[in-house]
């Protein structure tokens, strides 16, 4: 896996304030277990993404650790308050280096 | 002289089938049973007790969906919710997802705030076995909830070859 990959987060662009939106995040990752044997019989090392955070206007809202037992290309959709206008930033950090950012805009009326 | 000979050797043998018949009871009974394979609930049972550091876990509140029959187990998709106002004082603090079949018991612990909304996840999974899997919500109070779902894989993840 290279050290960085395309990741896609899906965050409503307006939101009435108090309201709950949901957020889905996806990015582009193997998700090398760590398990699996090559057919001349090598173990393939680990490689997944091990953190993912997301905070808004600076403040950590959510927070997941994944483990080899995370599927492929891993999505997460999850929930937060609108509370004010800013910028959502998502952060995925793996194995071997591995870091994404992404950054969303949200209107809070 | 024949007969006295005949005789215990007939209750040997019979003896020895005996025993390779139960042995062969004992290789069915392995294969079978998922000791084989990567699953060991100890693993499971030791991940728990890391989360919970000995607490008490009490059943309910927590809604643990998986399909019940899953063709593929290398993507499983995996709803958990919680039972919370999801206030300033009473929220939930963490998720923890952990499966007793699986190589590495632990699959996901997602950490949530007040700011949440309210309690309730959906991502994608890997299940190794056939197995119940487990949700575990740690309360900012300090109390674990669980909830369980049980799952019948038809084909495993992680076990083929590349």
């Amino acid at each position: 896996m290279s050290k960085t990959s395309r990741t896609s987060i899906t965050v409503p662009a307006q939101a009435k304030k108090g309201s709950i939106i949901e957020i889905r995040a996806i990015a582009q990752h193997d998700m090398e277990s760590g398990f699996r044997y090559t057919e001349s019989g090598k173990l393939i090392p680990r490689d997944i993404i091990r953190v993912f955070t997301c905070t808004y206007n600076n403040v950590e809202v959510f927070k997941a650790d994944f483990y080899a037992g995370i599927g492929a290309n891993p999505l997460i959709i999850f929930t937060t308050l609108a509370v004010e206008s800013g910028e959502l930033e998502f952060k995925w950090v793996g194995d071997d280096g591995y870091e994404a950012v992404n950054r969303a805009r949200i209107t809070v009326s | 002289m024949r007969m006295k000979f005949n005789i215990p050797f007939t209750i040997k043998r019979r003896q020895w089938l005996r025993r390779i018949q139960d042995l062969g009871f004992i290789a069915v009974g392995v294969w079978f049973s998922p000791g084989t394979v990567l699953a060991k609930p100890e693993d499971a049972h030791a991940a728990i007790k890391a989360i919970t550091g000995g607490a008490a876990i009490k059943e309910g509140r927590v809604k643990l969906i998986i399909p019940p029959l899953v063709e593929n187990g290398n993507l499983v998709v995996l709803k958990v919710s919680v039972e919370s106002p999801m206030t300033v004082n009473n929220y939930v603090k963490a998720i923890h997802i952990v499966a007793e079949g699986n190589p590495v018991p632990n699959i996901f612990t997602a950490y949530l705030t007040s700011r949440s909304g309210k309690a309730s996840l959906t991502t994608r999974v890997r299940l190794a076995d056939s197995q119940l899997v487990w949700a575990i919500a740690q309360m900012n109070d300090g109390s674990f909830w669980q909830g369980s779902a049980e799952t019948l894989v038809t084909l495993s993840a992680c076990t083929e070859m590349v």
